[in-house]
């Protein structure tokens, strides 16, 4: 820095200024799987919000990305009748901007869609694709700061997740345990380790206190929620998988192709 | 048993340079920075290399190895397979003085600009009191050895120049921390860190994490609960509402 704060332009960077990366390792490999896997249940999601009501529930199960449902057209899955008859889209619109915002605003999505779809950096140590760079400072990725507000939306339909394994033992013959009843309890747990291993919500629960010793309630959840921290991005990942996988089950029942197992 | 490696080093200066290829007999146990000494001892006198401890300590001999920014010192040379070529380049983000040796001086005056450790009152009886848990969490933040590998990884900085006006970089918000987070402090520096130290720059795409050889969470526990700090005092209503009514910071 010079004497009147401003860093020199002429100044000689060394080789790497000349070449977008000096790297030889195939670093593209993991911008590149992510972008598919990211990307693929991107379309895959979209797809299904498009989807007729129909193939969304099987029996007592009811798809992830339809809960809570709230509109009238949920029929006999409707979990709030907050929406009238006069909605006659797919009720997954109504519901699938939480955990889309939820994600999307992930302190670690935006790690991997930054690297793998901006190119801000596609890998460390290789070249920004743009020359110009805002981070987090401009309209609209400043609106990243509003993360912990979708945490607190995401709990609640976490909730109604729960409720819906809840609900998937209750069969017509009444008490029952079918594979779907698994699935659908595996998804839920899958995605409480992914709420409670988020970055906001290890802030709230304790890390904004500067003095535990005068808060040991909170020191000790923050210390558990800590340890599920160090995990967030394999949680993130495998609930990802978890929810579209479920979606999968329901709909191959729903429309005839699996057979639901009953254990009892 | 010894195998030969090619190594290609920087040569050159502010005024320009290129790679040199040497070939080197590596015994078992070397690391680049040794391979490096012994190409300077037998080959090229002349070669500029910033060193200290030799044992991952001082953090001096910062460079990119194959383009990756790491500790010559700490690099083993079985990393590479025998005969491979390996590349030895300067740090990228800090203006060149000579051959490996880049002027670092951006990473100290961004340190002087942090505001100094503010501690509340004595107690009564004259002393200062902090509990172990208090002080737990900062530990980790003073493992820091200085080797700005995090400050030139960062993209930021790296790939643009022009943020280093208004940029702390990685290093310096792992020093925010420690202060922001200490028991008895009573700075708050969330104001300057929005405003002039471009923690909304970071997009915590986590290279620094990625280099760092103390292994310091610098993203998850540093960075993001800095910026988490932010959104409390900047973007959320909610949270300064329920201050407002209950009094409570
Ligand atoms: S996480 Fe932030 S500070 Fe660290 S290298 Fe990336 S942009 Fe820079
Ligand atoms: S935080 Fe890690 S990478 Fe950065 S200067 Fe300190 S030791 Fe080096
Ligand atoms: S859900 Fe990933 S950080 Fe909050
Ligand atoms: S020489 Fe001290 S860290 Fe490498």
């Amino acid at each position: 820095m010079n004497s009147n704060g401003t860093f020199g332009e002429q100044q000689y960077y060394g080789p790497a200024t000349v070449a977008r990366t000096l790297r030889r390792d195939p670093w593209w490999v993991e911008a590149l799987l992510t972008a598919l896997v990211l990307g693929g249940f991107v379309v895959y999601a979209t797809w299904v919000a498009f989807q007729p009501f129909d193939y969304a529930h099987a029996g007592p199960y009811l798809s992830p990305f339809y809960s809570p449902c709230l509109s009238a057209n949920c029929g006999e899955h409707v979990s709030l009748p907050l929406i009238g008859s006069w909605w006659n889209l797919s009720p997954a619109f109504l519901i699938l901007w939480i955990p889309a915002g939820f994600r999307l605003t992930c302190y670690y999505y935006r790690k991997a869609y930054y690297r793998s779809f901006w190119w801000a950096p596609p890998g460390c140590a290789v070249r920004d694709a743009r020359s110009g760079y805002s981070g987090e400072t401009a309209f609209p990725l400043v609106l990243q700061n509003i993360h912990r507000y979708f945490f607190y939306l995401a709990t609640l339909v976490l909730a109604f997740l729960w409720w819906d394994a809840a609900l998937a033992f209750r069969f017509d013959d009444g008490f029952g345990v079918g594979m779907g009843t698994l699935v659908l309890t595996a998804n839920a747990a899958l995605l409480s380790l992914y709420s409670i291993s988020c970055h906001s919500c290890r802030h709230l629960c304790g890390g904004r206190l500067d003095v535990f010793s005068k808060a040991p309630g909170r020191y000790r959840i923050w210390r558990l929620v800590s340890r599920f921290n160090e995990h967030h991005m394999f949680y993130a990942w495998i609930s990802l998988f978890g929810v579209a996988l479920t979606d999968v089950y329901v709909r191959l029942v729903a429309m005839g192709i699996l057979h639901d197992i009953r254990f009892f | 048993m010894a195998s030969d490696y090619t190594i290609r080093l920087w040569r050159g200066d502010a005024t320009g340079g290129d790679f040199c290829e040497f070939r080197v007999s590596v015994e078992p146990g070397m690391v680049v920075l040794d391979v490096i000494h012994k190409i300077q001892a037998t080959q090229a006198n002349d070669l500029a290399v910033r060193w200290n401890c030799k044992a991952g300590k001082c953090g001096s001999c910062s460079a990119e190895v194959n383009g990756r920014p790491r500790l010559t010192c700490m690099t083993r040379m079985n990393l590479f397979q025998p005969g491979e070529t390996i590349t030895v380049a300067p740090m990228k983000t800090f203006p060149l003085i000579r051959d490996l040796v880049t002027d670092v001086s951006f990473n100290f005056q961004v340190a002087r600009q942090v505001p100094a450790f503010k501690p509340k009152a004595r107690e009564a009886d004259g002393t200062y009191r902090m509990q172990q848990e208090d002080i737990d969490r900062v530990q980790e933040f003073h493992k820091c050895i200085e080797c700005f590998l995090c400050q030139n990884v960062c993209h930021v900085i790296r790939d643009h120049p022009e943020h280093k006006r208004h940029f702390a970089g990685p290093r310096m918000f792992v020093r925010y921390a420690a202060l922001e987070m200490h028991p008895l402090d009573t700075n708050d520096r969330r104001e300057l860190l929005k405003q002039k130290m471009g923690l909304g720059l970071c997009n915590i795409t986590k290279c620094c994490t990625e280099v760092c050889p103390e292994s310091i969470h610098i993203t998850d526990n540093a960075i993001i609960p800095l910026k988490e700090r932010l959104v409390d005092e900047f973007y959320d209503p909610l949270t300064r509402l329920l201050k407002k009514l209950t009094g409570r910071q």
